[in-house]
C-alpha cells in the first residue's frame, strides 16, 4: 500500500506548478493515498504478455494535404493574454537572481 | 404558446417551423423566457446569449422565407457545454483560471451547429475541465437536478442535462470522458450518447483526458439525438484522431430504417450488476431487458472479467492525460494570472497561478497523474492501466463475436443529494462503474430512460456496441423507447414534480 511522506507531495506540488498552502499539501496527501491505494489494484491481473492500449480507435500515419489555411491574427492570438506589451505577450522574469 | 413551444421535440420544432405555423425567432424567444422563469433556480448555463441566439434564428426565419434549403435542425435552439470554444462568447470550462475568457476561435462542433443554423442559447455549466459527476466542482457554483432540486444532475454534463430536462432546450451538447454524458442523462431522465471514440471532432474541445474525450447529444428522445449526432460527427482534418469513415446511419436507425430488435443478440453484463446498484435500479433494469425480450431480442448474459478493473485503470490513465493537458493552463498566453508583481519569477507566477485558478478535485487529479507518470512509477501505474485497457477491450471484441449490444445499468444509484460525496473522491468516482469500460474501450454507449427508482428518481439503460456501430445503439434504443412510451402513454419526464421555485 503506497504511502506519500510529506516532502514526496511537496515534489509533487512542485513538479506540477501548484504553489499549495501547508494545509493543502497534507489534505491532498492523505487523499492520494487513499485513491491510490484503490486504483493500486491495476497491478494484479495485466501480466507481461499483454501489450499497453494508448487510445480507444487508433489511426496511423495521420497527414493533411500540404495547403495553406490562415491561422490566428496577432490581434486574435493576443486577445486574451493577461499582459501584452508592443504587440506581443509580456512574461515575468525567466531567470532565477542568482 | 411559449408554454406549447418549450414542450415540443426537436423533429416536431422543425415540422412547425418548416410549415410556418411558427418561427425560429419565437422558438429561441420562448426557450430564453424559460430559462429566465426557471434558471435562477437550477443554474444549468454559466452564460446566455440571447443576443447571438436571437440573432442566429432570424438568419434561419430568412432562409426559410426566401426558400432556401436548411438543414434538419435549423432553427433548434441548444444548449452548448462550456468546454467547446465559441469566438467571442465566454469559454470557462467550469474553472476560474478561464473566467472571463472569449476565444478567438470556434470548435468544430461550434463550426458545424452554427453550420446547420442550430441556435445555440448559451454555455451550460459543468465539474471545472469536466472533472466530476456531480457539477459540484463548477468553481461557479452546482447545477440543480430539475426533479428534485436538492440533488446533483449528474456531470460532468450537469448543466446540459439539466436544462434538456427542464425544458430549457430541447437539446443539448456534453462531453463525455467516463461517463459525462450518460450518468447525466441516466439521473435526470433524458436521452444521453457517446458517439465512437473519433466518431466526432475534438478541435476546440478544451482536453481533459485525449485518449477519452468525446462529445455528443443529449435529447428528451432518442430521434432527436440521432439528428443532432448525425449533425455534429464527421471526419475532421484539424483532429488527428478524428476517424476517416462515414458516420454510421444513426438517424436511419433511430427511424427504424435498419429493423427492429427482433432476433437481435443482447448481452447483459455479469460484472454491471449486483453489489453498489440499488435494488429499484435493478429492478427497472430487469423489467426493461423483459420488454427487450418481448420485443424478440434474445438475451444473454455475457461475462467481461476485466470490466472489475476499469475503475482503476480509468483513475490513472485520466488524471494522468490531465496532469500532462493541464500543464498549458500558465498564465501566460490567456487567462488568469497571479502574482506579477515584477518580482516573481515565470516559474512562481505560474504556480501562483495555477493554485489560484484551480479548484480542488483539478489540482487532485493532476497531482495523482504527476505522480502515476513520475519515474519509478510509471511502469507500476500508467502502464499496468494501459495494459487493464487492453484486456477491457479484449472483453469487448470477444462479447461482439456473440451479441450485437451489450447492456448495463447507466449508473449504480440514482441522483445523491448534493454535498452528500464531496469529501469522498472515491465514493464520487464509483458513479461512474458502469460507463467507464465503455469509455475506455471506445464503442457507442447511449443512456436511456427506463422508469423511475429510489426516491422517485429516474432510472437509465446504458446500451453499449461495437466500434464505428453507433446505429446499433439508436436501434436498440428506439425500440425500447417505443415499448416503454406506450407503456407510460407519454414520456417519463411527465412523471417530474412540477420545477419548486420556478415562478
Amino acid at each position: 500500500m503506497p504511502s506519500l511522506k510529506p516532502d514526496e507531495v511537496a515534489h509533487l506540488a512542485r513538479l506540477a506548478r501548484l504553489d499549495l498552502t501547508s494545509d493543502e499539501l497534507q489534505s491532498y496527501g492523505a487523499q492520494l493515498d487513499v485513491i491510490l491505494s484503490a486504483v493500486a489494484r491495476v497491478a494484479e491481473v495485466a501480466a507481461d504478455d499483454v501489450p499497453p492500449t494508448t487510445h480507444a480507435v487508433p489511426v496511423v500515419n495521420v497527414t493533411r494535404p500540404d495547403v495553406l489555411r490562415p491561422g490566428l491574427t496577432q490581434e486574435e492570438a493576443l486577445s486574451g493574454a493577461p499582459a501584452v506589451v508592443d504587440g506581443r505577450f509580456r512574461v515575468p522574469r525567466i531567470l532565477d537572481e542568482e | 404558446m411559449g408554454g406549447s413551444l418549450i414542450q415540443l421535440s426537436a423533429t416536431q420544432l422543425v415540422e412547425a417551423m418548416s410549415s410556418g405555423e411558427t418561427s425560429a425567432v419565437d422558438v429561441a424567444t420562448a426557450h430564453l423566457d424559460r430559462i429566465a422563469e426557471v434558471d435562477g433556480t437550477l443554474h444549468a448555463f454559466l452564460h446566455v446569449d440571447r443576443d447571438g441566439a436571437l440573432a442566429a434564428a432570424e438568419s434561419v426565419d430568412a432562409k426559410r422565407k426566401a426558400g432556401e434549403v436548411v438543414g434538419p435542425l435549423a432553427g433548434v435552439p441548444l444548449a452548448l457545454k462550456d468546454v467547446f470554444t465559441t469566438k467571442g462568447v465566454p469559454t470557462t470550462c467550469g474553472s476560474r483560471i478561464l473566467e472571463g475568457w472569449r476565444p478567438p476561435y470556434d470548435a468544430t462542433v461550434t463550426r458545424r451547429l452554427k453550420a446547420a443554423g442550430v441556435v445555440v442559447l448559451g454555455k451550460t455549466n459543468m465539474d471545472e475541465f469536466a472533472m466530476g459527476s456531480s457539477t459540484e466542482n463548477s468553481a461557479f457554483g452546482a447545477t440543480r437536478n430539475p426533479w428534485d432540486i436538492s440533488r446533483i444532475p449528474g456531470g460532468s454534463s450537469g448543466g446540459s442535462s439539466a436544462a434538456v430536462a427542464s425544458f430549457q432546450a430541447p437539446l443539448a451538447i456534453g462531453t463525455d470522458t467516463g461517463g459525462s454524458i450518460r450518468q447525466p442523462a441516466a439521473v435526470t431522465g433524458i436521452v444521453g450518447v457517446k458517439p465512437t471514440y473519433g466518431g466526432v471532432s475534438r478541435y476546440g474541445l478544451v482536453a481533459f483526458s485525449s485518449s477519452l474525450d468525446q462529445g455528443g447529444p443529449f435529447a428528451r428522445n432518442v430521434l432527436d439525438a440521432a439528428l443532432l449526432h448525425e449533425v455534429m460527427a464527421g471526419h475532421d482534418p484539424l483532429d488527428a484522431t478524428s476517424i476517416e469513415a462515414k458516420t454510421p446511419p444513426v438517424v436511419a436507425a433511430a427511424r427504424g430504417a435498419m429493423g427492429d430488435i427482433a432476433g437481435l443478440r443482447i448481452g447483459v453484463v455479469k460484472q454491471l450488476q449486483g453489489d453498489g446498484y440499488q435494488p429499484e435500479v435493478h429492478a427497472r433494469f430487469t423489467e426493461a431487458v423483459a420488454l427487450l425480450e418481448q420485443g424478440g431480442a434474445e438475451i444473454h448474459e455475457i461475462s467481461c472479467p476485466a470490466f472489475d478493473y476499469a475503475l482503476p485503470a480509468y483513475y490513472l490513465i485520466a488524471p494522468s492525460e490531465c496532469s500532462s493537458n493541464l500543464a498549458r493552463f500558465d498564465g501566460m498566453r490567456y487567462g488568469l494570472r497571479e502574482g506579477d508583481d515584477g518580482q516573481n519569477g515565470v516559474e512562481q507566477v505560474m504556480a501562483m497561478t495555477r493554485a489560484a485558478g484551480f479548484g480542488p478535485e483539478v489540482k487532485r487529479r493532476i497531482m495523482l497523474g504527476t505522480y502515476a507518470l513520475s519515474a519509478g512509477y510509471y511502469d507500476a501505474y500508467y502502464g499496468q492501466a494501459q495494459k487493464v485497457r487492453t484486456l477491457i477491450r479484449r472483453d469487448f471484441e470477444a462479447a461482439f463475436e456473440s451479441v450485437d449490444a451489450l447492456i448495463s445499468p447507466t449508473t449504480p444509484t440514482v441522483a445523491f443529494s448534493l454535498g452528500e460525496r464531496v469529501d469522498d473522491p472515491v465514493a464520487m468516482y464509483k458513479a461512474d462503474l458502469a460507463t467507464l469500460p465503455s469509455s475506455l474501450y471506445g464503442g457507442p454507449a447511449m443512456s436511456l430512460p427506463i422508469g423511475l427508482g429510489e426516491a422517485g428518481m429516474p432510472v437509465g439503460i446504458q446500451l453499449m456496441a461495437a466500434v464505428q456501430r453507433d446505429d446499433l445503439v439508436y436501434r436498440v434504443g428506439a425500440a425500447l423507447e417505443a415499448q416503454l412510451l406506450s407503456q407510460w402513454g407519454g414520456q417519463l419526464l411527465d412523471q417530474a414534480p412540477a420545477l419548486a421555485g420556478a415562478r
